[in-house]
């Protein structure tokens, strides 16, 4: 099967997502973290924070829901049942806490295929309501059988 | 911190079901995650981690080498091998650079089965 590259470019969002004091606690001890200042919101007032702190990977879900769409938009074209998460990189700003509202945008930064492989690029970028960047993410997604 | 030093280990057995809870806290019900004869339809061994959360675990031990989360400022990986459910994860780091900011490499395991490869944290002091 030969690549799709038409959405090289294509854009998706803005998506708001408000974080609540319940899904930080949620995220956080599923993923196992011990610092109280994500897992109890007295603590983390206690260590100067307006409420629970979101661990630096909670990225993963308020940018979830701009990231959805991006993976099924037939322009996309993506072969799921071929699909890996080849790689992924977050770079972040000021912390995020429950209370926050961030906005995220998408864009499909680049389809490429390499040694039967398609390489699928996208950035997403997350700002806060004061307009700081709070992370900017890299997702690469690996399909096997493409030209 | 020093070039070449290692940063202190991180070691987490995820349990039987770890990831029904992160599908949950995450949003990804992706089937190869959450249902055991569907991973094993497709040629899996069975129900296999969410990679994000195995990066949350790299993450994890950055974090603490680093004094806090608000001191990672980068983190970038290549998912590899399979993660598995009742396996231990062990998460080791080496100091690459130090200054302003320090870059540590990292790698997340489950015995041999290297789970996370190049792995690379910025963090500040």
């Amino acid at each position: 099967m030969s690549l799709k590259t038409d959405a090289v470019g294509k854009t998706w969002g803005p998506v708001v997502y408000a974080v609540g004091r319940e899904k930080v606690k949620e995220y956080a001890a599923a993923v196992g973290e011990t610092n109280p200042i994500h897992l109890d919101h007295e603590a983390a007032r206690a260590a100067g924070h307006a409420d629970v702190v979101a661990p630096p990977m909670f990225a993963v879900v308020y940018s979830a829901p701009a990231m959805g769409p991006v993976i099924f938009d037939p322009d996309v074209a993506m072969n799921f049942a071929m699909m890996v998460h080849g790689g992924q990189e977050f770079v972040w700003g000021p912390l995020v806490v429950a209370g926050d509202e961030i906005t995220t945008n998408v864009e499909c930064k680049s389809i490429e295929a390499r040694d039967g492989r398609g390489f699928y690029v996208f950035e997403s970028v997350s700002t806060n309501q004061d307009g700081e960047t709070v992370c900017t993410a890299t997702w690469t997604n690996i399909v096997r059988g493409v030209e | 911190m020093n070039p070449g030093d290692q940063i202190p280990e991180l070691r987490v057995t995820p349990d039987r079901f770890l990831t029904v809870r992160y599908a949950g806290a995450s949003g990804d019900y992706n089937p190869i995650h959450v249902d055991e004869e569907f991973a094993k339809s497709v040629g899996l061994p069975g129900k296999i981690l969410h990679g994000l959360y195995s990066m949350a675990q790299v993450a994890r031990a950055a974090e603490e080498a680093a004094g806090g989360p608000d001191k990672l400022k980068r983190l970038s990986v290549q998912f590899r091998g399979m993660g598995l459910p009742e396996q231990e994860i062990v998460v080791t780091g080496t100091v690459r650079e130090a200054g302003d900011t320090t870059v540590i490499d990292l790698e997340a395991a489950q015995g041999e089965n290297r789970i996370i490869r190049n792995a690379e944290a910025e963090i500040t002091a």
